[in-house]
């Protein structure tokens, strides 16, 4: 069953669309990831569910049940802030404590249940530390032990981890992973870093212009991307135009670089979407191209190489001890279609949609 | 009825297209603005300097300064030419040292004398308000802007100042009113070249009898009161921004280096020169006896005493009225706690409605109702309170609260302007996260907003516990005789003949002096847990 449930979500601030129609749904004990870019209306989305905002159309639900007449302070629901909001007059103690003490909980069992939280996110023997003087990895597991605390049906984040340098925020997305399940706690999670969000979530929604873009597992999204802005906004670049036009067995597309028969659902203006990690120097693959290679990086586990085809500059990953040739030279690669090449429907549904 | 009609008409007539109300209306303006111009000028200094240090005697200067505020008009003229009139110390001083025969100084009956009295009034109100608000704000905005290249100066012009606007607005505001509505001071310091719109007023209402005049001049006062919080309520909307307030503690530190401990030591001679000396030389004139009065038989003898106290204990004339100091500072102590209560009862839901909703119509309406008590001269005030309060349902003449009451709606406006910068600082945020951990609005009332502005609560305290020590127009209406406060004490005493009398009024206007800086260092040193450190 769900626990979270939106229908048709639209909301409208001084005619700057935020939502434009947005369902989605929560299972229980489930992570689900807001991903999207900056202006995407992931803030609305979370701002109406916790009841901070009203919609201007559509429903939330719990449990099926409509929370249009439940005010915030009673709708269970816990809101990690992006800039963790912890109250400047309290000390990490008495933050964490802040919302068991709203639900009148008695103080041994507060005392207790603080002490666990601050022991969940390792911050045991800080409960008198003035919030003021915290790190920014440590306001930011106070922010989530307090959001923790009172047993939320559901926590929200908003880009919790946003503020942290790259290394730090790493490290906390897979702990909070491990914590969130330890507790079996539903979830929903907002950001703009895809990565944070593959780690974290169960689930994936990407959101684009106040739209839902794609629904489904890191894996699925990853590995097949809806439409041209999940594609760019996912870092996959290796993107070509084509047009697509029946044959007697298949689809041909015509390219820069060629014309492909692959299958196709959608005929006329389309992107081939190209595996950078699936092209082949061994001349295994079905379909062969050549260029020049003109630019060569490495990147740890691949060597990145960028080759023209035709003028058309596509980015190749190989493994860094594989025979790559030296700048300037003809390679010859091959690749398989079927796992190597998408074709996307060119038409973006959502308007503006580009994040670049 | 018919010609009384006629007479209205033909007095407002008279006074709209006469240049005589222009007059009047054009000196009450630039008075005022120059007044604000230069209290600004020395408040804002010192306002900077209480807020980011701490220094020893701090407190007793920060309670010394508010003390002008509450002292009746008469006294403060009496201080100031006591230190400054021709036969004041200063003169005495330079006539002695310079051989002169003349007074060198010319001071009463100068424009000068209204401006520094304005000033001396109406200082703390820039050095609490903007004082109390710059001592929460993040020091480290300013060190970023310096970070970025901007100097000292350019940090204070392009961050700090626009942030610490919405208080300089509301302290400005506020003294301006003072100084356009100022009676006391005009009348006895100016002397009578000089009227603003409430000395016309009251001309008008007890010399001449002109009360259609007087009804006009009152409009024309209110009005301008009135335009000028309608355009301040607009201006501050533009100016407010939510800030990270930080406790105080973080932002002040000692004096460090020679540069600093120099300024500082300039802001606070500035400050004691202007608003203790006079307050010393009052004091002093207390002690002091000087020659005997004509037609006085006794042997006096001229120096230090303590004469004027010891009489004031004494009932010599017999009177029903009469109260003896230590009642007096009892009445007055007793209604300037109701005052405090009444006033924080109604001023924080006040205040709180008005920033949680800046664009409603709510603060529209609310918050130049609330400044209207200020724009009304305090005469009026206790009139008004005569007739609202004298028949049922609202028959309160003879209850014990009323004056309390009066003093509260006097006291208003200052509780709420003392509160509302610091109401509309709290970040949104703070608020919806007690609200999705579960805390309903009155809860979020209670442990958000009210610790994060306890300070300001505190501020707002002291100003009603010093309106209703100081307050008079009002007071001596509606006061029953035998409960006299101390004001009213004073000027029953200034109101009688003699040296004696004189001296026993500056003798009660010290030991006002006194009860209103022990309040304002008791008050100053509540701490309710760490919570009046915010």
């Amino acid at each position: 069953m769900n626990s979270l449930s939106l229908s048709n979500l639209y909301k409208t601030f001084n005619q700057t669309v935020a939502l434009n129609g947005v369902s989605l749904e929560v299972g229980s004990g489930e992570t689900l990831a807001v991903l999207g870019p900056s202006g995407c209306g992931k803030s609305t989305l979370l701002n109406i569910i916790a009841g901070l905002e009203q919609p201007d159309a559509g429903k939330v639900l719990w449990e099926g049940k409509s929370l249009a007449k439940t005010p915030p302070h009673r709708r269970g629901f816990g809101l990690m802030f992006q800039d963790y909001a912890l109250f400047p007059h309290r000390n990490v103690f008495e933050n964490v404590a802040f919302g068991l003490q709203m639900q009148r909980v008695p103080s041994l069992v507060t005392q207790e249940r603080v002490n666990e939280m601050l022991a969940l996110v390792n911050l045991t023997g800080f409960e008198k530390r003035d919030v003021n003087t915290l790190s920014g990895g440590e306001a930011q597991r106070v922010a989530l032990a307090r959001s923790l605390a009172p047993q939320p049906r559901l926590l929200m984040l908003d880009e919790p981890l946003g503020a942290l340098d790259r290394d730090l925020r790493d490290r906390l997305a897979a702990e909070l992973r491990i914590i969130l399940k330890k507790i079996h706690q539903t979830a929903l999670y907002v950001t703009h870093d895809q990565e944070e969000a593959f780690t974290l979530a169960d689930r994936v929604i990407i959101m684009n212009a106040g739209r839902v873009e794609q629904t489904g597992t890191p894996q699925e999204i990853y590995s097949k991307p809806g439409s041209l802005f999940v594609a760019r906004f996912l870092g996959l670049n290796n993107l070509l135009t084509g047009t697509a036009r029946p044959t007697d067995h298949g689809t041909s597309i015509q390219t820069a670089i060629g014309t492909f028969s692959l299958p196709s659902t959608h005929f006329g203006e389309v992107t081939l979407l190209i595996r950078p990690e699936r092209a082949r120097l061994d001349g295994s693959g079905a379909l062969f191209l050549s260029g020049i290679l003109r630019e060569r990086s490495f990147r740890g586990p691949v060597c990145r190489v960028g080759i023209d085809i035709n003028q058309v500059r596509l980015s190749f990953d190989f493994n860094p001890n594989a025979p790559i040739p030296a700048e300037g030279s003809l390679i010859d690669i091959s690749l398989n279609p079927e796992e190597a090449i998408q074709v996307i429907e060119t038409a973006e549904r959502g308007g503006s949609g580009s994040d670049e | 009825m018919g010609r009384s009609q006629n007479g209205i008409l033909s007095h407002i007539l008279e006074a709209v297209t006469s240049t005589y109300l222009l007059k009047i209306l054009w000196f009450t303006i630039w008075q005022a603005v120059l007044s604000t111009f230069f209290t600004l000028l020395i408040g804002l200094p010192g306002a900077f300097l209480f807020a980011r240090y701490q220094f020893p005697g701090k407190a007793l200067l920060q309670a010394l300064s508010s003390v002008p505020f509450v002292m009746p008009t008469l006294v403060v003229a009496t201080a100031f030419d006591a230190l400054l009139g021709p036969r004041g110390w200063i003169n005495l001083i330079l006539m002695s040292s310079l051989k002169l025969t003349a007074p060198p100084i010319e001071f009463t009956h100068t424009i000068g004398a209204i401006l520094v009295a304005h000033v001396f009034y109406n200082t703390t109100i820039v050095l609490r308000l903007v004082g109390d608000f710059w001592s929460h704000l993040d020091p480290r905005l300013g060190q970023a802007a310096q970070t970025l290249g901007a100097n000292r100066r350019q940090a204070l012009r392009f961050i700090t100042l626009p942030l610490l606007m919405p208080a300089v607005l509301s302290a400005a505001l506020l003294v301006f009113i003072f100084d356009f509505t100022s009676f006391g001071v005009i009348l006895v310091l100016g002397g009578p070249r000089f009227a603003t719109l409430e000395v016309e007023i009251y001309y008008q209402t007890v010399s001449l009898f002109n009360l259609p005049l007087a009804a006009i001049l009152s409009l024309v006062q209110l009005g301008c009161t009135l335009a000028l919080t309608v355009t301040y309520t607009r201006l501050v909307e533009h100016v407010s921004r939510p800030l990270s307030l930080r406790p105080r503690s973080f932002n002040q530190h000692k004096l460090r280096t020679w540069r600093e401990r120099l300024s500082a030591l300039i802001i606070v001679s500035v400050l004691v020169s202007l608003l203790v000396t006079p307050l010393l030389a009052l004091s002093m004139r207390s002690f002091t006896r000087l020659d005997p009065e004509r037609g006085e038989l006794q042997t006096i003898h001229p120096g230090l005493t303590l004469d004027f106290y010891k009489e004031l204990s004494i009932n010599r004339r017999q009177s029903l009225f009469f109260a003896p100091p230590s009642t007096a500072i009892a009445i007055s102590l007793g209604y300037a706690m109701a005052t405090v209560i009444l006033s924080l009862l109604l001023g924080l839901p006040a205040a709180l409605a008005q920033t949680r909703s800046t664009n409603s119509p709510v603060s529209r309406v609310l918050d130049p109702l609330f400044m209207l008590p200020l724009g009304s001269s305090a005469v009026t005030l206790g009139l008004g309170f005569i007739l609202a309060f004298d028949a049922p349902p609202l028959n309160l003449r003879a209850s014990p609260w009323l004056i309390p009451l009066a003093h509260t709606l006097v006291a208003l406006p200052f509780v709420i302007r003392s509160l509302a910068p610091s109401f509309r600082s709290i970040k949104p945020r703070l608020r919806q996260a007690a609200q999705t951990l579960g805390a309903n609005p009155f809860q979020v009332f209670l442990k958000i907003d009210l610790p994060l502005v306890a300070r300001a609560v505190i501020v707002a305290g002291t100003f009603a516990f010093t309106i209703s020590l100081g307050e008079f127009g009002a007071t001596v209406l509606i006061a029953r005789p035998e409960y006299p406060t101390i004001p009213v004490a004073i000027y029953r005493l200034i109101g009688q003949p003699g040296a004696m009398n004189y001296g026993q009024a500056l003798a009660l206007s010290t030991i006002l002096m006194v009860v209103c800086a022990a309040g304002m260092l008791a008050i100053e040193r509540m701490r309710i847990a760490n919570i009046g450190e915010f």
